[in-house]
């Protein structure tokens, strides 16, 4: 991964990334210089004018306006120095160039999906080419989501029903780190995804390749691993262990059974809630039943093979 | 003085030590001390609750708990300290216990209404935690439309019981503003106010206003969920985003309900150990008040990645500011205090110059998240986090517990052990320090919040996050453990052992029953005005009852 943390921050990777960062540490600088300068006063103060006997009593001390004004005066003008910056850094964030290249981005519990021009989707793999303004318009299907890349600085709620955007131009090529950061349940902590950074040639071969018919295994294996099915029915127990579970006889939380076949796990993963396997909540989300007939062949075929 | 003059035996802990004369008791001081042992329970689980979620991270993936037990634990962990613990926690305990006592009156303005309002807070409570029942505590304290509404009924025993928990809250400010304004001693002119009645008085002002916001999101939520009407569920039609509006209108005066008699606690501290005049006294209690208004104004700030118009987002950011400069200025008239003072390094002190430190941090990193270009990165990490704990912990509890010292001899009249304390305040200091330092740093790095497992990148500062919460629990075990000692062992607390010139002090201690003043005292002085004592001493010299700061009394009528 490309995030590499130097300092504070990750190393600045996108466009305005750097602009971000003169800005934190302009104001992590001065908030320590004043911390230090008043926490530096009050150990004097207590050192100096500690208690020496116990009837003592001190004199009174006018207050001085002249000092009061500064202190008043002084951090208006810091603030509002740092306000105004804030206010340009900002605007800079909001505002996406006209030519950017626009991915949908659609946020569901728990994967992050890609859309991109040419109709080719991703799941929790991004691909953008570098040195280019890159638009991403979110939406989510369920609950809010967030959305944020600590390399380029940028981080969007996603909302159902609406349209949210973030913007970012990458500098160089790697790979960085996406979050949700909007609470969003069970496995909001699992809920990742990897910005690949690549050359204009290697995205467009990329997207090329995406268009190619793989044998439907795979597909289901990519598609298996990308959608993060692996986290609940593999490497944890929140849902059933899917190894061998093609033709076997499945309790279910009613107490009847059923055959697991080709029908019943299309019925799984399009509509969880109808047949839920004994021993286990009703955890999946009914996102995955806007996949494409051919993705969910590939991912029966997939869990065939298991 | 005439209230020795009085049976000095019989005070309000031991004239009737029944059951019942406690629970249906109208003195605010036994209310006070009510509250004080039910918001320490409430803190005792919600900070066990933390030992817990801060032991589970200290390794990635599973330690201790699996995802759904971790995420109830850190949502039920800020259930009990927001709404059970921090916001009732000073108002009500010291809030009760002091403010009618440094007015110099006999009680607050409605004491049944007093007690009316403990037994809502405690139903409320109930009907919060009965939602451990019935399902699970999942979404975080801050109940986000739509995932909280998914839960399923348990949340709403939440959101019903935090309704309810709201009365309380308006009950007491009601009873204080009424109180401050009708029932101050003759001579107790506003700019003789102690400030801490300054800051109980700004929060009480919060507390009425605010609070009925909470409780109408809270009613829409009900109806959203009964009558499928679309207020919030995108799925219904609904707005999350005005969801987060409501909640946030409230919500974010709720820290300055947190905060501000925090503001009132540690000027009075800072006063009576530096036997000095609160520098800048008009603008330290003005300002507070200033703020409680401006805390109206400012809750889209927490909403600057939530898709809020950028138009808002400024103007918040800005409105931001305005609150920011007043209270950096009451640090400074803080430490000014100290020039030229005699300061004395009691507990209580001890707790009142952590304040400035760790809640100045809180401060500053609160300018640095209300910077919109910043805030867009660091929103939703651990930055915030440590930030809300600087100043919610680092301010309003570190403060608590200098209260807590200060008032002990008064509560109990009985003294703690000073040497345990120290030790234990030099414990929480650097506990708390140890464990949400690192928090600054991972959160700047990109760790997210409320997030059960991690990269392996941050597993260092999540240790030293871990180890600091150890320490901290052994300094507050401590705490709890010497002062329930002192009730048994504890020396008798003599009537004014600061030296403190405020009304509670210069009478006598454990408080008499049933008023708490054997006259009404009459006030000629300021509240921190130690230069004039040099004066008292020659007046009252003559009949040899002042020989230190200590036995200045008020003159009764």
């Amino acid at each position: 991964m490309g995030d590499q943390s130097t300092g504070w921050l990750p190393d600045p990777m996108s466009t305005f990334a750097g602009e971000v960062d003169t800005l934190f540490y302009f104001t992590l600088y001065v908030s320590t210089i004043i911390f230090v300068a008043v926490m530096a006063a009050m150990v004097y103060f207590g050192i100096r004018y500690r208690r020496r006997s116990e009837t003592e009593v001190p004199e009174f001390v006018r207050e001085s306006r002249i000092l009061e004004t500064t202190w008043v005066v002084v951090p208006t003008i810091l603030v509002m120095i740092v306000f105004t910056w804030g206010f340009k850094v900002f605007v800079d964030l909001q505002t996406a160039p006209p030519d950017s290249y626009e991915i949908t981005v659609r946020g569901a519990q728990w994967f992050w999906e890609f859309q991109y021009d040419t109709g080719v989707t991703s799941a929790n793999e991004l691909y953008v080419p570098v040195n280019r303004p890159i638009k991403l318009r979110m939406t989510g299907s369920d609950v809010l989501h967030s959305f944020f890349i600590p390399a380029f600085r940028v981080k969007m709620d996603v909302i159902p029903n609406r349209y949210t955007s973030v913007w970012f131009e990458a500098i160089e090529i790697g790979t960085y780190q996406v979050f949700c950061t909007e609470y969003c349940g069970t496995n909001h902590s699992a809920m990742l995804a990897t910005v690949h950074v690549v050359s204009q040639e290697d995205f467009d071969a990329w997207m090329v390749a995406q268009d190619q018919d793989l044998p439907p295994a795979e597909l289901g294996e990519r598609l298996f691993r990308q959608y993060t099915c692996v986290v609940c029915h593999v490497d944890t127990s929140v849902g059933p262990n899917l190894a061998g579970i093609f033709g076997s006889e499945r309790e279910l939380t009613d107490g009847s059974t059923v055959i697991a076949d080709e029908d019943y796990l299309l019925e799984s993963i399009v509509n969880p809630s109808a047949k839920v396997s004994s021993g286990y909540g009703l955890q999946m989300p009914a996102t995955f039943g806007t996949m494409s007939q051919k993705q969910l062949d590939g991912l029966i075929a997939y869990i065939k093979t298991l | 003085m005439s209230a020795t003059a009085q049976d000095a035996s019989i005070n309000f802990l031991n004239y009737d030590k029944s059951l019942k004369s406690w629970l249906f008791t109208k003195d605010h001081k036994r209310i006070g001390l009510m509250y004080l042992v039910a918001v320490s329970i409430a803190f005792l689980a919600g900070g066990i609750l933390a030992l817990l979620v801060r032991l589970e991270l200290l390794g990635p993936g599973e330690t201790i708990m699996g995802p759904d037990q971790y995420n109830q634990s850190f949502t039920l962990h800020a259930v009990l300290m927001v709404f059970a613990f921090i916001i009732p926690a000073v108002p009500a305990v010291f809030g009760n216990f002091v403010l009618p006592l440094q007015l110099g009156a006999k009680d607050v303005a409605f004491p049944k209404l007093n007690l009316a309002s403990f037994y809502i807070y405690l139903i409320g409570v109930v009907i919060a935690m009965s939602a451990l029942l019935v399902g699970r505590i999942d979404g975080g304290w801050t109940f986000y439309a739509p995932y909280s509404e998914r839960v399923g009924d348990s949340i709403l025993y939440v959101t019903t019981g935090v309704f309810v928990m709201g009365f309380s809250s308006i009950l007491t400010g009601l009873n204080f503003i009424v109180t401050v304004h009708k029932m101050r001693a003759p001579g107790l002119t506003w700019n003789r106010l102690p400030l801490f009645v300054w800051s109980i008085y700004a929060t009480a002002i919060v507390q009425v206003l605010a609070t009925p916001v909470i409780g109408i999101t809270m009613v829409l939520l009900f109806l959203e969920r009964f009558l499928s009407i679309g207020i919030f569920d995108p799925a219904l039609g609904g707005d999350p985003v005005l969801f987060q509006h409501f909640f946030w209108f409230y919500s974010h005066p709720a820290v300055y309900i947190m905060i501000l008699p925090a503001f009132g606690i540690v000027s009075d501290l800072i006063g009576t150990f530096s036997r000095h005049r609160v520098s800048g006294y008009l603008f330290v209690a003005l300002s507070s008040v200033a703020i409680a208004f401006l805390g109206f104004l400012v809750w889209g700030h927490h909403m600057f990645v939530s898709g809020q118009s950028a138009t808002s987002s400024i103007v918040f950011s800005l409105l931001t500011y305005l609150i920011g400069i007043p209270t950096g200025v009451k640090v400074l008239n803080w430490v000014t205090t100290l020039y030229k003072g005699s300061i004395s390094y009691k507990t209580p002190m001890l707790y009142a110059l952590m304040f400035l430190f760790t809640f100045s941090i809180g401060g500053f990193t609160g300018v640095m998240v209300g910077v919109l270009g910043i805030d867009i990165h660091l929103h939703d990490t651990y930055f915030v986090v440590a930030h809300f704990h600087y100043v919610m912990m680092g301010g309003s509890v570190i403060a608590g517990l200098g209260a807590l010292h200060y008032w002990w001899p008064k509560m109990t009249g009985r003294m703690y052990n000073e040497r345990l304390g120290k030790i234990a305040a030099t414990l929480v200091f650097f506990g708390f320090n140890l464990t949400f330092f690192p928090q600054f740093i991972m959160g700047s790095r990109g760790m997210p919040r409320r997030y059960y497992d991690y990269l392996p990148e941050f597993q260092q500062m999540h240790q030293l996050s871990t180890y600091g919460s150890w320490v901290l629990g052994v300094g507050l075990f401590m705490i709890l453990g010497y002062l329930l000692m002192s009730l048994k062992t504890g020396k008798k607390a003599p009537s004014n052992p600061w030296g403190a010139l405020t009304l509670e002090w210069t009478h006598t201690t454990p408080l008499p029953h049933p008023h708490n003043f054997t006259q009404t005292p009459v006030v000629v002085r300021g509240p921190y005005d130690y230069h004039l004592v040099p004066e008292m001493f020659e007046n009252a010299a003559e009949d040899g009852s002042v020989k230190s700061v200590h036995d200045v009394s008020q003159p009764a009528s």
